[in-house]
């Protein structure tokens, strides 16, 4: 990139990244002297920003770069055949780059294409429904000089349930302009009167009322606010968001003005996760449209209100899905949380008051407006109102998209999607809940079974320990490192797990991995730490027999592979 | 603006306090400790990493550091649950890093090593990983060693040139992040720059070069801080029914340097007294080779590095009704253990064929059956057998050992005090 058109902003670090990263695949260390001397920071800092996220890189890359799913859904769909046919057809192996420099293979935590597993990103366009054929014939192609565009997947949207009845929230039509044009019809308080009604609650999983967050952020005097939307959908099996935004960004966008209005912000951000890019020509379009139309822009219906909308791109982090992480990364900074000293709606985005919510929520809080709170609230359950976008994937006949109201119990769901057979139910994601069968009439709801939308499905014929481990590697991968229970305790609970998996674990040691997730649970500094050793604990609770089947009755110590090394070394001399 | 005052609870006493104030400074306002690590006063907005603090607000789990008094706040610092999970925080930090304490210029002056002391913690609950951290020299004046580093964001969030650039920030993320150096920035940095540099370290990660060495580090504040507090808590704890027979007594060093067994010595004329209460069986002391009866108590020293210390700490075990863990090798490896981070054949390469002393072409590796074989690394004796009890130290004094062996044979209790307690 030109180094004139790098302005002294830190809040636009990641898209000179960005630029220097797609331009030539990777980071030289003079472009971290130019920015280190444009943006007037040490060059130690940006090398950190970098190392932080895992888009970018220092060496230089192939021409084509191709990121592997390495989530659970995909292994249990052949992912790792088809990882074997990239390394048999490219010639490398994962995290190399071929001789010739064409291509770069890497894995990466779930690319938000569950239902459509084994998948993959090339150069960020999306591969799906992939089998080893099928990876041949795409390196053939591109080896002979093909274009990616021309063989790139088309995503085709499963919304498999949406009460057809009038009575689907989401994904009932959607009328552009209609949530705006009753929205000004109102005063600010009375939106957020309107929000707290309506029972809404945040839709990324954490549920904190809506209502309530806008109105703390509104109460605050500053002039500057800003609304930004979390569209870094990394949970593992969620996919709900980015059939959101394919299907209608409007509402989305929408959404994001009814914030705005409601809380006094003038400008809004959408967080999309980089590996949606493919997502974001639409949405910039869309942007567009609206500005075009006078939705966006200044002084919008001539209401005196100026409301702005930007897009940025995340660079691979999961843990960037926290709020405050979120907002680290938009400034430009590495992406860990803060201290709670003080919320996003005292003090967030370049310390002004910030409203951050799912794309979920924003769409749900413009459907609001189109359709009032009484009808929204008179759906789902007394402590969570309206619907829930649940996205599905793994072992049953119709994975995709379900909208449901409140209050179905798993069986319904599970009968909903054709699943039979299920042993093992990771509900709401690796940080939500494990079910086993004993949970099937339960009911998901807020007085029961919560869901940020992530339910993914096995069935018997899987290994409960390939689960298991694909999720704790996740967690110490995508753990941030800068709070001791989460960066520590996630990678010796993994290596305890590895143990327990090589039958070289006492029944007690498996135990105490339960007291060793407590002290993660109490005192991670935030929710990423917080949840990630619920899947082990409830694992342990849940198929007891399955531990008590790898456990040792006394502790034993292997001596003869302590000795392996020492063994092959001397044979050798 | 005014300041308000409001009404708090700390482990059941009332407190007064002024609102917004932090619940670490309020507390300590007030005499009451919390214990902390990256918790540093100047520093605001927290830092909040370590997570040490952790206590209970109206019943939910929080860190003191992050959060303001508020009126009708109750906090909860010495419940057994919160002691424990403290406690398995630092623990973490100690299985996490490689923290060889009596190799390193910060011992004694180390608020990791603080904590330790403080909470008694004579064994980790987690395996020490043994990994591999880098080691910096290219700065001028500063030497990073990562193996001890804590990850507690001091030094990224303080050590700045007069220019307001930072001379340290973290690189990478989870269990792979480290501070990384600016080299260019560390130049401008001025030498009493450097010097606080380091003493902001609460580890000795961050290390002046030649002022360390030249002159160690402060003058071993934790080792008498008569203010210090022994937390409630410890391990040691214990009590076994009287029965008046003479107690038998065993001993061995595996792979450690006997020092301990030194140490034991130096109870001097304590001597004699022991031998009134107890007999000893095998041990170096006697020289006894070989087990004649079963024993009440065994004394371990030294961690396990080859085949024949594996076979002599199972004979330990199944003759002896008691196992205690003596000095920071049986613990958790010690000093043999900064092998573990290398591999063997390195080890043995650098030993017979490669080091300062080898003669030009050797290329024997000693290897009979009868020598015993090295395993892969060097490992405490809790990840062999079930041990019953610790005694921390490099090597722990003799004072310590026989208060604790007396306690351990014959069920009195007494607690171990502060000054005896020691990784170095």
């Amino acid at each position: 990139m030109n180094v004139k058109e790098i302005k002294n902003e830190r809040t636009q670090l990641l898209n000179y990244l960005w630029e220097f990263q797609n331009a030539k695949g990777y980071i030289s260390t003079a472009d971290i002297r130019t920015l280190s001397r444009e943006l007037e920071v040490s060059w130690i800092e940006i090398e950190g920003v970098i190392s932080f996220y895992h888009f970018f890189k220092r060496k230089p890359t192939g021409k084509y770069s191709i990121y592997i799913n390495s989530s659970i859904i995909s292994k249990i769909k052949g992912g790792d055949k088809v990882k074997e046919a990239f390394e048999k057809e490219l010639g490398v192996k994962l995290g190399e780059t071929d001789p010739s420099g064409t291509f770069s293979f890497f894995e990466t935590a779930c690319i938000g294409l569950s239902e459509h597993e084994p998948a993959a990103l090339i150069n960020f366009m999306p591969f799906i429904n992939l089998t080893p054929k099928k990876v041949a014939n795409i390196i053939k192609h591109l080896k002979k000089g093909g274009k990616l565009e021309d063989i790139a997947d088309k995503i085709e949207d499963y919304i498999r349930y949406k009460n057809d009845k009038g009575e689907a929230i989401l994904f009932r039509e959607y009328k552009e302009g209609e949530a705006i044009m009753n929205l000004i019809k109102k005063r600010p308080e009375e939106v957020i009167a309107e929000m707290k009604q309506s029972g809404l609650s945040g839709r990324g999983g954490a549920f904190f009322p809506t209502g309530m967050k806008w109105e703390f952020a509104k109460q605050s005097p500053s002039k500057q606010k800003y609304v930004i939307c979390n569209a870094d959908e990394g949970e593992p099996g969620t996919f709900k968001d980015r059939v959101l935004i394919n299907q209608i960004p409007g509402l989305l966008i929408e959404g994001m003005i009814t914030g705005g209005y409601a809380i006094g912000a003038s400008k809004g951000i959408i967080y999309l996760r980089a590996e949606y890019r493919y997502l974001r020509k639409k949405l910039e379009d869309t942007i567009q449209h609206f500005y075009n139309i006078g939705l966006l822009g200044e002084n919008i219906l001539g209401k005196n209100f100026d409301f702005d909308l930007t897009i940025m791109q995340g660079a691979g982090a999961y843990v960037c899905g926290e709020e405050t992480a979120l907002i680290e990364s938009l400034e430009g900074n590495r992406g860990g949380p803060r201290t709670k000293v003080y919320f996003p709606v005292e003090k967030g985005y370049l310390q002004k008051p910030t409203i951050v919510n799912n794309v979920e929520t924003f769409c749900s809080a413009a459907r609001i407006m189109e359709l009032g709170s009484e009808f929204y609230s008179s759906k789902g359950t007394e402590k969570t109102k309206g619907t829930k976008l649940l996205s599905i994937s793994g072992d049953c006949k119709k994975e995709g998209i379900y909208e449901i109201e409140w209050g179905i119990t798993i069986q319904e769901m599970l009968d909903l999607c054709g699943a039979a057979d299920i042993n093992y139910i990771q509900f709401s994601g690796p940080s939500g809940n494990v079910l086993s069968k004993k949970d099937f009439n339960r009911k998901i709801s807020g007085e029961d079974l919560v869901c940020g939308g992530s339910v993914m499905l096995f069935n018997n014929s899987r290994d409960v320990f390939d689960i298991l481990t694909n999720l704790s590697n996740f967690f110490i991968n995508e753990s941030c490192g800068l709070c001791t229970p989460c960066r520590a305790g996630n990678y010796l609970i993994g290596k305890r797990l590895e143990k327990i998996r090589n039958n070289g674990a006492t029944m007690e040691e498996i135990q105490e991995i339960k007291s060793w997730g407590q002290v993660l649970k109490d005192s991670s500094r935030c929710g990423l730490g917080k949840t990630s050793t619920n899947f082990i604990t409830d694992a342990i609770n849940k198929f007891p027999e399955l531990f008590k089947k790898k456990a040792l009755k006394n502790k034993e110590f292997d001596l003869s592979s302590a000795l392996n090394d020492y063994y092959d070394y001397v044979k050798q001399n | 603006m005014e300041e308000r005052i409001v009404n708090i609870k700390i482990d059941g006493k009332s407190f007064q306090a002024i609102e917004g104030q932090s619940l670490i400074e309020a507390a300590k306002n007030n005499g009451f400790y919390i214990p902390t690590l990256c918790h540093f006063k100047e520093i605001y907005p927290p830092l909040g990493t370590c997570r040490v603090c952790t206590v209970n607000i109206n019943g939910k789990p929080d860190t003191a550091c992050t959060r303001k008094v508020f009126d009708g706040m109750n906090v909860e610092v010495n419940t057994p649950d919160i002691l424990d999970n403290r406690k398995a925080i630092v623990e973490m930090l100690f299985a996490e890093g490689n923290h060889y304490c009596p190799a390193c210029a910060k011992s004694g002056d180390c608020e990791l090593q603080l904590k330790g002391y403080e909470m008694g913690i004579s064994a980790t609950r987690f395996p020490h990983l043994f990994e591999e951290r880098p080691r910096d020299f290219k700065s001028e004046r500063i030497f990073m060693e990562h193996n001890r580093c804590i990850q507690c964001m001091r030094c990224v969030h303080e050590v700045k040139t007069n220019d307001g650039d930072r001379v340290f920030y973290f690189q990478n993320r989870g269990h792979n992040m480290l501070v990384g150096i600016d080299y260019e920035k560390e130049k401008k940095l001025t030498d009493q720059q450097v010097l606080d540099a380091a003493n902001l370290c609460p580890v000795g990660c961050i290390i002046a070069k030649g002022k360390t060495i030249a002159k160690p580090m402060g003058t071993r504040r934790f080792d008498t801080n008569k203010n210090i507090k022994w937390i409630e808590g410890t391990d040691l704890d214990i009590e076994i029914p009287k029965d008046g027979k003479k107690k038998i007594v065993a001993t061995t060093s595996l792979a450690g340097c006997f020092g301990c067994h030194m140490s034991l010595l130096d109870i001097d004329l304590g001597i004699l007294d022991v031998l009134e209460l107890v007999e000893f069986n095998k041990s170096p002391l006697t020289d006894i080779k070989k087990f004649t009866k079963q024993c009440d108590i065994g004394i371990i020293e030294g961690g396990v590095a080859n085949s024949e210390n594996f076979e002599v700490l199972r004979e330990f075990r199944k003759k002896c009704d008691i196992i205690v863990a003596i000095g920071e090798c049986s613990i958790w490896g010690g000093m043999p253990a900064m092998r573990n981070t290398i591999p063997l054949k390195d080890c043995l390469e650098e030993a017979y064929l490669n080091s300062i002393s080898s003669e030009n072409g050797e290329d024997i590796i000693p290897y009979h059956e009868d020598i015993p074989k090295l395993l892969d690394k060097v490992y405490s004796i809790q990840d062999i057998i079930k041990v019953d009890y610790y005694i921390p130290g490099c090597a722990p004094n003799a004072d310590h050992i026989w208060q604790m062996i007396k306690n351990i044979l014959f069920g009195t209790k007494q607690k171990v005090e502060y000054a005896d307690f020691k990784y170095d």
